[in-house]
């Protein structure tokens, strides 16, 4: 399914809530009791960077965020589309569980932080600690990610159009990690491998769900992954922790 | 935790606005640091005059003080400016610290007012009437104490030199060898506050030579610990966050101001946000905006 460009048409399902009169805990305690199968649209206004809007859903929505988002906007979201319309403070998305959370801007710090499914799409850059032990999320960021990305990532993929930061990848587990431009460092016991047809089915499988298959030469992408030396305790690698 | 926020006006119509819109930004910090608060504002000043301003206990009656000074002080709370010829600074403090010597001296300069209490920011602010002041840039910060007591002297921001002054949000963890360090070199620091020893090792840059942007590129590697900082200067305004970034910051530039806040709620109700470039500054990059460049 391309989450990105499924689109739900405004009509008399369409929930508006300007948080200038509403205030967040009437909103977010509005989305916690919707049902399960409710796959209305919801359309937020006025969000002047406030912390945890629209996290811990669990209803197939879409809730479409009207301008820049604080902390863990979309934290613990399950089956959700949520759609922020500007920049997304720190921990966007940290947590989720199935659904997508797309930020039209930049993301800040620990990005998709512990995800353990779902999707999460970042038009503009992240900062440090992008997919920091991600477990099972997809991550696609279009421009660039900052330092100690997928610190401890256990699962899942983290496409990058644009650079890494430094140490890409330290102390990673199975994560799936891809950068099209340059890496300023790779973390302990990270390593570039060789990128093969099935990683090359596996970028165009998550590109085509980001909606984002053809904009970018999967050709030009690096793979790094675990070099799995750090998984159990040797005390040869004790200068390694 | 702690709140920072800058203001630095690009276009001079802003500024009677100045006290206004770093006030609406204060209040918004409060969460982040609700046991102090303080801000520096660069306004007005006269070619060959210092403004002290000064700090007494609540009551203080700046009017008599002035007199016996010889020199009028213009009262805000528990804070008053008082300017006097750069000529005479000297001889106005010796007076000053014998006749009240409870009165501490907490910003000198050409063009800054400094002014910090405890309490809750909004208070503090209001206090101070923050809202009625105008100028060309400003810092400000809201305080949750970690390393040293809840006291006014702990507050920030802290100024160790003319029109200099600084806001911290995180720790320093080698403070205590850079102050035994600075004090050799012959600065004074007054409290045992690690947010000091950085606003005194910028002093001790720029006394050398350094401009402000060379005096922070020195800080990353003079400086350890988490910090990101935000520096005012007679004509300048500069932020520096650590290599690790572990402290919160946003950035928006406009035509009109470069705006600096923890968080972007700090910024959200500044005029024309919607349209301004809004970033996040990189760690150990060091950013500075100067109105003589």
């Amino acid at each position: 399914m391309n989450l990105s460009l499924s689109r739900i048409a405004p009509g008399d399902n369409a929930t508006q809530i300007d948080l200038g009169v509403t205030t967040l805990r009437e909103l977010n305690s509005a989305l916690h009791k919707l049902s399960p199968d409710d796959d209305t649209l919801w359309q937020i206004a006025n969000p002047r960077g406030l912390h945890a809007i629209a996290s811990g859903v669990d209803a197939p929505v879409t809730i479409e965020i009207d301008g820049a988002v604080g902390y863990y906007c979309g934290g613990m979201n399950k089956q959700a589309r949520i759609v922020v319309n500007g920049n997304a403070g720190v921990g966007v998305a940290e947590n989720i569980m199935s659904g997508l959370v797309h930020v039209k801007g930049d993301a800040s710090q620990a990005a998709g932080a512990t995800g353990c499914g779902g999707m999460l799409i970042i038009d503009g850059n992240a900062s440090a600690r992008c997919g920091i032990s991600m477990k099972g999320v997809d991550i696609v960021v279009k421009g660039s990610i900052g330092h100690m990305s997928a610190f401890m990532a256990q699962a899942g993929s983290l496409i990058v159009f644009g650079d890494a930061g430094e140490a890409l990848g330290d102390s990673l587990y199975e994560a799936k990690l891809f950068v099209r431009g340059s890496v300023a460092s790779l973390g302990a016991d990270c390593i570039e491998k060789d990128v093969r047809e099935e990683h090359k089915a596996l970028l165009a499988a998550k590109l085509e769900a980001a909606g984002l298959l053809g904009q970018v030469d999967i050709g030009e992408f690096r793979r790094y992954g675990s070099a799995r030396t750090l998984y159990h305790f040797h005390v040869d690698n004790v200068s390694s922790y | 935790m702690c709140g920072i926020v800058g203001l630095f006006l690009k276009d001079p119509k802003l500024e009677p606005q100045l006290g206004a819109m770093l006030s609406e930004m204060l209040d918004v910090m409060c969460d982040r640091g609700p046991d102090s608060a303080g801000f520096a504002v660069y306004g007005a000043g006269a070619a060959g005059l210092i403004k002290l301003t000064l700090r007494g206990p609540a009551g203080t009656d700046f009017g008599a003080l002035g007199e016996q000074l010889g020199h009028p002080i213009i009262a805000r709370d528990t804070h008053g400016v008082l300017s006097v010829a750069a000529s005479e600074e000297i001889a106005v403090r010796a007076k000053l610290a014998s006749l009240a010597p409870h009165i501490v001296v907490v910003g000198a300069g050409s063009r800054m007012e400094l002014y910090k209490e405890v309490g809750l920011p909004v208070e503090v602010a209001r206090r101070f009437k923050l809202e009625a002041m105008s100028g060309t840039h400003a810092i400000g910060h809201t305080r949750m104490a970690t390393e040293s007591a809840v006291t006014t002297d702990g507050a920030h921001p802290f100024s160790t030199g003319p029109d200099q002054c600084l806001v911290h949000n995180g720790s320093l963890s080698n403070h205590a060898g850079v102050r035994r360090k600075l004090e050799r070199e012959g600065l004074h620091l007054t409290t045992e506050n690690d947010s000091e020893v950085a606003a005194a090792y910028l002093t001790y840059r720029m006394r050398g030579g350094d401009s402000l942007g060379q005096a922070l590129e020195h800080s990353l590697s003079d400086l350890d610990g988490f910090y990101t900082f935000v520096v005012g200067t007679e004509s300048g305004f500069g932020v520096l966050r650590d290599p690790i970034a572990c402290k919160p910051a946003v950035m928006a530039e406009t035509d009109g101001y470069v705006a600096f806040g923890s968080e972007y709620r700090a910024l959200a109700g500044l005029p024309g946000i919607a349209n301004a470039r809004v970033f996040e500054p990189e760690p150990a990059k060091v950013y500075f905006w100067d109105r003589a460049a």
